[in-house]
């Protein structure tokens, strides 16, 4: 569908230019007529050189990048030059398309567990991109696969090659797709958010495996991301983008040090910075302990059994800890360290296997729905997806005033002053009642969401990774307007989030979750300032902060950290 | 039943009907599916509700003022398709038979859909020894086949009677029988998949009651799909009626004209070079059957955005615009 201008350049400019693309203009096809994805972007990439792409959701930038490798949804049209060593990928079809993929620039997904096939072995998948493009025996082919694997480093590489892609870990999946990327050493890679679906001790690894194959091997690596701290720690140059169009590209000290554009300034300081704007400054001991203790967990522990046979999987074990009334508890930890379970064992929706947990006073571990239910009303849950957690065939005035309708006898004239009383509070139009949810943005959603959370005033509220779905910018805004809300109804709240610069910025006391174990506990500046446990250390030292000069500095602390 | 398509304002409201939608998303072979399949299927229900105005004769007429019809008479003047072996017009028992079609689709989709959605829906929800058992139903009743049940309740239900309203019930509640567990199982797993979304958990932390939870929630939401079983199960329920009146379980010719039966009666016309008899009830299953089906396939290729095609011509036509305006 492409009918971009069918001229083909002649070699780049300077011969060290990998990617050049020119006046590029992108559309899609919908049922509404056509939206416009990207309008006139310019960029270059040079050999060796790690460009990151950044932008907020809907920006364009994956998009952009995509049509390096001459990809394109069905419905889109791309108009302009997209030159990969002066090949114009636009103008590319079949087998023409298909000898430049793999060979001059390779792709590596978000996704590392769907972007493997889990039927064939991981050197299969690695060898198929070789043997597609070299005629070379099995034989050669697997001891390229092998030499491509030891590259990424994964250890004992002649074994794993005929690993399958379950037998490894996330981060080591992401090294076996990187690999296949590497197989035909390209020129160029396009990292569409790497570690994104990473936790941040992996995201570390991998951002420093990327470095060093540019090193090693004068890769150009193209990452897209949404994370100015990724971009902090490895890119070379940025291209910042908004609304499918470029609004800043710099080199990356100058563009954190001085940004021009508003919108640059704009996303950068709504990126949480460690240790910047902690909620617990200057406090010496923990606030409102002398209050009423509204949860309470000894032992706390979560067991799911397994299936047929398969031994059963311990999400939470033997976790003490207290929440008092009017106190914003931070929890803190990695995917399946067993927060979300916590969070959800307190608000009724696991059950609990051992030890004692007390919500509000009442018993967990005797659970029953019936007499559960008049508790409910005192407790507010804040679900991590706003898209997914209001009905769709229901207005956004009818899910606030759910639980209105489940616990109060209120006639319609009332529930509807309520409702819009509910969401001025959260700095919606009051009008917004009549609309559906899909008709909302993600943050728009949030607020809702927390307004029907908020809805019978309730004194604890328990908010499970509320942000992490939303862009920086509306994050920043969202993490606002709770921390006003909380200061002003004075609820007391759990929240749950694997970002530790979120957390500190809310949350005065701060429990650390590794693995089913609460292994730290404390005030969040002094967890932050002075870790205690060495996964706390590795958890700090791995996040990085969007500031590339202290980025570097912390890189040096985590590679000390991983010798020691 | 709901809309596949999610509410919005009052104004597009028409527009956003089933098949209306459709139409509008549609182009090019997607496009011209649809529309065969729309206008087979009206062809279809004028035929049902115009059948006494245009139809020369009654579905059971053999005679009238100038004496008794010829037998197995090739098309004329009079008989434009001929008559059968007991002397009945065919042009008017194919057009009377598609009402005897349409009743029993209706009945019998409208039953199945009310038991099975209620079943797959408490089921689905609530789980425990009710979901285990009324799985084991289903899975049994699938383990038949599915004429066979239906010959084995048309047996019991009618017991040998064949009045219009107790033949077209019998043939009814026969293909109900076989129809609930599918409504059953679609449905179900649709509430256990929907279970699970938060937006049902926020339901539940809130304190809902399992019934509000599953008729505010769970229904409207896991009834999306039902618009295209039904235009599936309803050529479905059309095939195991003519094959049950083809079987002779049927409805009597007396009572109401049916396909399947005039089939089985044109069986021996054809070997002696009567064609007209068999031709045209067969016809008029074909393309009944054709009609729905590409209905039914089309919205279910257009309800996926990832099945769904644009043309070549009306995507030109929608980026030309938008580069138009890009450059402007």
């Amino acid at each position: 569908m492409n009918q971009s201008s069918t001229e083909t350049r002649g070699p780049a400019d300077t011969e060290a230019e990998v990617l050049r693309i020119e006046g590029l203009n992108i559309d899609f096809v919908t049922d509404a007529g056509a939206v416009p994805a990207v309008r006139g972007v310019d960029l270059q990439v040079k050999a060796g050189e790690i460009l990151a792409i950044v932008g907020e959701s809907g920006s364009g930038k994956s998009v952009t990048a995509r049509t390096a490798l001459g990809i394109l949804a069905e419905n889109g049209a791309a108009h302009g030059g997209v030159y990969l060593n002066g090949k114009n990928m636009l103008t590319l079809h079949g087998s023409e398309l298909r000898a430049v993929r793999g060979r001059d620039v390779a792709m590596v997904f978000q996704e590392p567990s769907t972007a493997l096939n889990p039927v064939f072995t991981v050197g299969w998948q690695i060898m198929e991109g070789i043997r597609t493009h070299n005629k070379i025996s099995k034989k050669e082919a697997k001891a390229r696969a092998i030499e491509a694997m030891r590259q990424v480093g994964i250890p004992d590489p002649e074994q794993r090659v005929n690993y399958y892609p379950h037998q490894f870990s996330g981060g080591q999946k992401q090294r076996v797709v990187i690999a296949a990327a590497l197989a035909l050493k390209p020129k160029l890679i396009v990292a569409d958010e790497p570690t994104t679906a990473l936790d941040v001790t992996v995201q570390a690894e991998i951002l420093s495996l990327l470095r060093e194959l540019r090193e090693e091997l004068g890769t150009a690596i193209v990452i897209i991301t949404h994370n100015m701290g990724v971009v902090a720690d490895i890119a070379d140059r940025v291209v910042v983008m908004n609304q499918g169009q470029i609004v800043e590209q710099a080199p990356a000290l100058e563009l954190f040090e001085r940004p021009r554009e508003d919108y640059t300034k704009s996303l950068l300081a709504a990126v949480p910075h460690l240790g910047r704007d902690s909620a617990s400054d200057g406090l010496a001991e923990r606030p409102h302990a002398d209050s009423p203790v509204l949860v309470e967990a000894s032992g706390l522990g979560v067991h799911f059994p397994g299936r047929l046979g398969a031994p059963g999987f311990t999400a939470v074990k033997e976790v003490d800890l207290k929440i008092h009334a009017g106190e914003v508890y931070g929890l803190v930890g990695e995917s399946g360290s067993g927060k979300t379970t916590i969070g959800r064992s307190i608000a009724g929706l696991n059950r609990i296997t051992s030890g004692s947990l007390k919500v509000l006073g009442y018993e967990m571990a005797q659970f029953k729905e019936r007499s559960f239910k008049p508790l409910r009303e005192q407790i507010g849950f804040v679900f991590q997806d706003p898209a997914a957690s209001f009905n769709p065939h229901l207005t956004v005035g009818e899910c606030v005033a759910e639980p209105l309708a489940v616990h109060r006898d209120l006639n319609p004239a009332q529930s509807r002053a309520k409702v819009s009383e509910l969401l001025e509070a959260v700095q919606l139009p009051a009008g917004f009642a009549q609309r559906y949810p899909h008709e909302l943005s993600g943050g728009q959603r949030q607020r809702a969401s927390l307004a029907r959370a908020l809805a019978l005033d309730p004194k604890l509220l328990i908010a499970d990774e509320p942000t992490s779905a939303l862009d920086v910018s509306v994050q920043a805004k969202v993490l606002e307007l709770f921390r006003e809300l909380q200061t002003e109804l004075g609820f007391a709240a759990l929240f749950v989030s694997h970002d530790l610069a979120v957390v500190d910025q809310l949350a005065t006391w701060v429990g650390v979750l590794y693995r089913g174990s609460l292994i730290e506990e404390g005030l969040g500046s002094q967890v932050l300032a002075n870790p205690q446990h060495s996964y706390t250390q590795r958890l700090i030292a791995s996040l990085p902060v969007p500031d590339p000069r202290e980025q570097a500095q912390r890189r040096a602390l985590i590679e000390e950290l991983n010798q020691r | 039943m709901a809309t596949p398509t999610l509410p919005t304002s009052a104004s597009s409201r028409l527009k956003q009907l089933p098949v209306i939608s459709h139409l509008r998303m549609s182009s090019g072979l997607q496009r011209g599916m649809l529309i065969a399949g729309l206008v087979l299927s009206a062809l279809f229900l004028l035929c049902a509700l115009l059948a006494p105005l245009i139809a020369p004769f009654d579905f059971a007429q053999s005679s009238d003022a100038s004496g008794d019809f010829p037998r197995q008479a090739a098309p004329d003047s009079k008989f434009i398709w001929g008559t059968t072996s007991t002397g009945y017009d065919v042009f008017s028992r194919t057009l009377f038979g598609a009402q005897t079609a349409i009743w029993v689709i209706v009945a019998a989709v409208v039953m199945s859909l009310f038991v099975g959605v209620l079943l797959g829906l408490i089921s689905g929800y609530l789980g425990g020894w009710f979901d285990r058992i009324m799985v084991v139903l289903a899975d049994a009743i699938y383990a038949f086949p599915s004429l066979l049940l239906a010959i084995v309740m048309s047996i019991v239900i009618s017991q040998g009677q064949s009045s219009l309203f107790g033949g077209i019930m019998a043939a009814a509640i026969s293909i109900t029988v076989v129809f609930i567990p599918q409504y059953f199982r679609v449905v179900r797993a649709e509430v256990m998949r929907l279970k699970a979304e938060p937006f049902v958990e926020s339901a539940q932390v809130i304190g809902a009651s399992p019934w509000r939870v599953m008729f505010t929630h769970l229904l409207r939401n896991s009834t999306r799909t039902l618009p295209l079983i039904f235009t599936l199960n309803a050529t479905e329920a059309l095939l195991t009626l003519a094959g049950l009146g083809f079987l002779g379980f049927g409805i009597e010719p007396t009572a109401a004209s049916e396909w399947g039966y005039d089939l089985n009666r044109a069986m021996s016309d054809a070997t002696s070079g009567i064609w007209w008899t068999g031709l045209f009830p067969g016809l008029a299953i074909v393309l009944t059957v054709m009609g729905l089906t590409l209905v039914g396939e089309s919205m279910n290729d257009l309800n996926d955005p990832r099945l769904r095609r644009f043309s070549r011509k009306k995507a030109k036509r929608i980026t030309q615009s938008a580069q138009a305006g890009a450059n402007q």
